[in-house]
């Protein structure tokens, strides 16, 4: 067993080295089978290892080597797996081979499509890092990973400067939350001594609730969280990020990257349930984010930004359960997000594709019957995202919605009216682009092709998970069975013990209309949405308040205003000033100084052998004469 | 009586060294002051030459055989040295048609 | 006292001929001023009881290197002193050198320990055959190497000395 462990990461990084080493002599076809193909034979073995987690009731422990070991500190290359592990284990491998296989057809005439699958293998293998990590230094190791993999697949197509900016912005911004992480690994070590996961949670169970150097810590760490998971403010490097490919996007910035903060704070979950306050901000910031998010989503008009802000919105959400404390309500969301998020995005690839790169939905319509596949897959993603039954979305969210009702009324009505902003924007974009009639500026560049097959498969089983991934857990109404929690208990039994039980519990009637009324503005929403968009003429631009969601709350603007141009200010200045005048100035006056010694010395060669030979005289004296005296 | 006479009548070494010095700065005065190439020569053979008588004494006085033999080598070499010496010098000769060691001043700045 | 009187009286001989070997005017002088050094350098070798030194240093010096120098003087008819100009101020600097390095090489001799082991006169390594049993035993390497150092010498020599044929 734990040499499957280790075989899961051997195989990325033999793709990743195989592949990116080849590059130039692969064939194009031979790398995406043999990416996928490792991937595959990396899902072969999660689901060996998920059997035995969940049948065996253990946890597994895989200790590589000792990594660092001086003095009282020792740090091995450990790997732990136990049921959250196992779950995120399926999650990336199995969402990752249906992305690889996507990309074999998306990709197919890229000419540099062998970087382009070693640069995902090298993604799986650190994501695989990160979720398998069973100390806290491991864990960042495979976030750093995860970083710079996401630098290096949204600058793919570096040619072009735009997208070289958009890969800088993530991953600078990632490293703001990053330098927030290695503050909270610095100040846990120095607090328990060690940085091992289970150990902390043992010693910090132990901590009064409120203790403020927890507090601290786990303040730090979702700082973090926030780089990575694109939270308010660290979060407008995920809509520049989908200058990558679309499959870039599916994988990373929809179904795995973007969920390691979330899977980073539910790891340490006995830390955050003893600091309150941290919960709360955590809450309030999801919130603020998934308002943020949803709204500014209505208006933007490009397909990949549509649903790169959906994502920050879902993100929010999620974060919002894992403020209230529903550590697996978050998990159960984040896996059913990661299939209908990782469909819609493959399905606007699959659109994108069709009409030969255009992206801007103003120019798109009518698509409805002309690639029907993706017109249905898409309608699949749609409505499980907006949480309809009996789709995935619908179980999921009510787990989280529960969760907020049962800390407070305000907080209910809140989420649900962010979870109902989704709805809007989603059948926005579906009515758009399918159902409205084709727009003056429809003007493919080839004839509108549905997708080959190598690209509908994965999205077939991406919906097919979508519709019952959610059966699962039903809400807590129908049956008492909760399959999720239950299996997810061993890992937060820990957590959820310290928590406070809330004090209001819902009765069944209230619990009735919470899951009703959605159900009913949700209708109400579609009927306005198809008559608004569907029937109403071109988009009209955006005025008012409506111009500042459309430019995405001056988010951007404010940022460069406060940090890039006064950045910029200062590299000037420290290259012309610092660099050009001074550094160089003193370097070639070294050069010059010599020059000037040179020019008088070289007059020493007189040529005159009778000088010479008295010069040497002199110093064949000085030296005997100093041998006299010393 | 006659060890104790033949004792007085040693010449001290530090004659010797004192004898072979003013040689050798003659030689190096030599050197240094004169432009003809040959006088230059014989002026480090001079050198030599006390150099030698300095070894020679000093192995007399030690009775150690080795400084004898080294001057025996120096000697030898000092024979290759003069061969060597003299022809350069007549290839110079040739070609300046001088042995002035002034006009030999080409490799300069 | 023999000895005594024999040394300085040699010593003297041998530093004014060295002092003549630089203020002739005439090269050939000076050569010959030299020889005359040498034999009195021969004396001092007897002086000291080496004898082989001694003859050796005739027929080398004396015999050899001297020879070579007049043939030098006299094939190339380098008679012709008097043409070189002397300049006043090398002469002062080699004087002032010359000075300096007697002082200097007194200063760093007289540091020695100038213990006597035994009479010079009396010694009987400067014999031929004693120095012929030390040569032969111990010091065979250098003194086979010494051939291949003439031989190099020759052959040196006598390449120089070729006329090109242009």
């Amino acid at each position: 067993m734990q040499l499957i462990s280790i075989l899961l990461l051997v195989f990325p990084l033999l793709g990743f080295l195989t592949i990116g080493l080849f590059q130039r002599q692969m064939n194009r076809q031979l790398s995406g089978i043999l990416a996928s193909g490792v991937i595959f034979i990396n899902l072969v073995l999660s689901s060996f290892l998920f059997r035995y987690i969940t049948t065996s009731h253990q946890v597994l422990e895989v200790s590589l080597f000792d990594w660092i070991k001086f003095a009282d500190i020792s740090i091995p290359f450990a790997l732990t797996i136990d049921r959250l592990s196992a779950l995120m284990l399926m999650i990336v491998n199995g969402v990752g081979l249906l992305i690889h296989v996507y990309s074999i057809g998306y990709m197919k005439y890229d000419e540099s499509v062998n970087r382009f699958f070693a640069y995902l293998n090298l993604f799986i293998l650190f994501m695989l890092i990160l979720v398998l990590g069973s100390d806290y230094l491991m864990l960042f190791i495979g976030w750093e990973g995860v970083g710079l993999s996401s630098y290096l697949l949204i600058g793919f197509w570096y040619k072009d400067h735009a997208n070289n900016n958009a890969a800088k912005k993530a991953f600078i911004m990632n490293r703001i939350g990053d330098l927030g992480f290695l503050l909270g690994i610095f100040l846990l070590f120095s607090t328990f001594k060690t940085l091992s996961i289970s150990e902390i949670a043992e010693i910090a169970s132990l901590m009064p609730s409120g203790n403020i150097t927890l507090t601290i810590i786990t303040l730090f760490l979702f700082v973090g969280a926030m780089g990575k998971s694109a939270q308010i403010p660290l979060f407008t490097w995920l809509p520049d990020a989908m200058a990558g490919p679309t499959p870039v996007s599916a994988l990373i910035h929809a179904a795995t990257m973007v969920t390691a903060g979330i899977y980073l704070i539910a790891r340490s979950g006995v830390l955050f349930v003893l600091s309150p306050l941290t919960m709360n901000i955590i809450l309030v910031v999801g919130a603020v984010t998934a308002l943020v998010g949803g709204l500014i989503a209505i208006y933007q008009n490009d397909i990949k930004k549509i649903l790169a802000y959906s994502t920050v919105s879902q993100l929010g959400f999620l974060f919002m359960a894992l403020g209230l404390g529903s550590f697996s309500g978050a998990m159960f969301h984040l896996t059913t997000h990661a299939f209908f998020k990782a469909l819609l995005f493959l399905a606007a690839g699959s659109v994108i594709h069709a009409l030969s790169g255009e992206q801007d939905i103003r120019k798109m319509g009518g698509l409805r019957s002309k690639i029907p596949f993706t017109f249905a897959l898409m309608v699949v993603g749609t409505i499980a995202i907006s949480g309809i039954p009996p789709f995935a979305g619908f179980f999921s969210k009510e787990v989280i919605l529960t969760a907020a009702y049962e800390h407070g009324m305000a907080m209910g009505v809140f989420a649900t009216f962010v979870s109902l902003l989704t709805t809007i924007y989603m059948f926005r974009l579906l009515f758009v682009v399918f159902f409205k009639p084709a727009s003056k500026d429809f003007k493919p560049a080839h004839s509108v092709h549905e997708s080959p097959k190598v690209m509908l498969y994965p999205m077939a089983i991406l919906a097919i998970l979508s519709i019952v991934a959610g059966f699962v857990q039903l809400p807590k109404l129908f049956s008492e069975t909760q399959g999720f929690d239950n299996f997810l208990t061993p890992v937060f039994a820990k957590a959820n013990g310290l928590q406070t039980v809330s004090e209001h519990a819902l009765s069944v009637q209230t619990e009735w209309l919470i899951l009703l009324i959605p159900m009913f503005i949700i209708a109400l929403l579609v009927f306005y949405s198809y008559n608004r968009f569907v029937n109403s003429k071109e988009l009209t631009p955006a005025t008012g308040i409506q111009k500042v969601l459309a430019d995405k709350f001056y988010f951007d603007d404010i940022y460069d205003f406060l940090i890039v141009k006064p950045i910029g200010f200062l590299s000037d200045f420290f290259r012309q000033t610092v660099d050009q005048s001074i550094i160089n100035g003193f370097v070639n006056a070294v050069g010059n100084g010599t020059l000037f010694v040179g020019k008088r010395l070289r007059l020493l060669q007189t040529g005159n052998v009778g000088f010479y030979l008295v010069i040497m005289v002199f110093c064949v004296i000085a030296i005997l004469f100093f041998n006299i005296i010393l | 009586m006659e060890n104790s006479i033949a004792q007085l009548q040693v010449i001290p070494l530090q004659y010797y060294i004192l004898f072979c010095s003013a040689l050798f700065s003659i030689g190096v005065i030599g050197v240094l002051a004169k432009r003809n190439a040959l006088v230059i020569f014989m002026s480090v053979e001079l050198m030599l030459n006390s150099a030698n008588l300095l070894l020679a004494a000093f192995s007399a006085y030690r009775n150690d055989p080795a400084g004898q033999i080294f001057v025996f080598f120096i000697m030898v070499v000092a024979a290759a040295e003069v061969a060597i010496g003299l022809a350069l010098l007549v290839v110079v000769y040739r070609s300046t048609h001088s042995i002035d060691i002034y006009k030999l001043d080409r490799l300069k700045w | 006292m023999l000895s005594h009187y024999l040394f300085f009286f040699l010593s003297a001989v041998a530093l004014i001929s060295a002092m003549m070997v630089l203020l002739s005017k005439k090269p050939i002088h000076s050569v010959l001023y030299l020889t005359l050094t040498f034999f009195t350098l021969a004396g001092h070798y007897i002086l000291l009881n080496a004898q082989f030194l001694a003859v050796v240093h005739i027929i080398v010096y004396a015999g050899a290197i001297m020879v070579l120098f007049l043939f030098t003087v006299m094939l190339l008819n380098l008679n012709i002193e008097g043409e070189f100009p002397k300049s006043t101020l090398m002469k002062f600097v080699s004087i002032i050198a010359g000075g300096m390095i007697f002082l200097v090489l007194i200063g760093t001799l007289k540091s020695f320990d100038v213990s006597t082991v035994g009479n010079p006169e009396m010694t009987q390594i400067g014999l031929v055959k004693n120095l012929g049993k030390i040569l032969y035993s111990d010091y065979i390497m250098p003194f086979e190497l010494s051939s291949i150092l003439f031989l190099s010498a020759m052959v040196g020599a006598v390449m120089l000395g070729k006329k090109d044929k242009n």
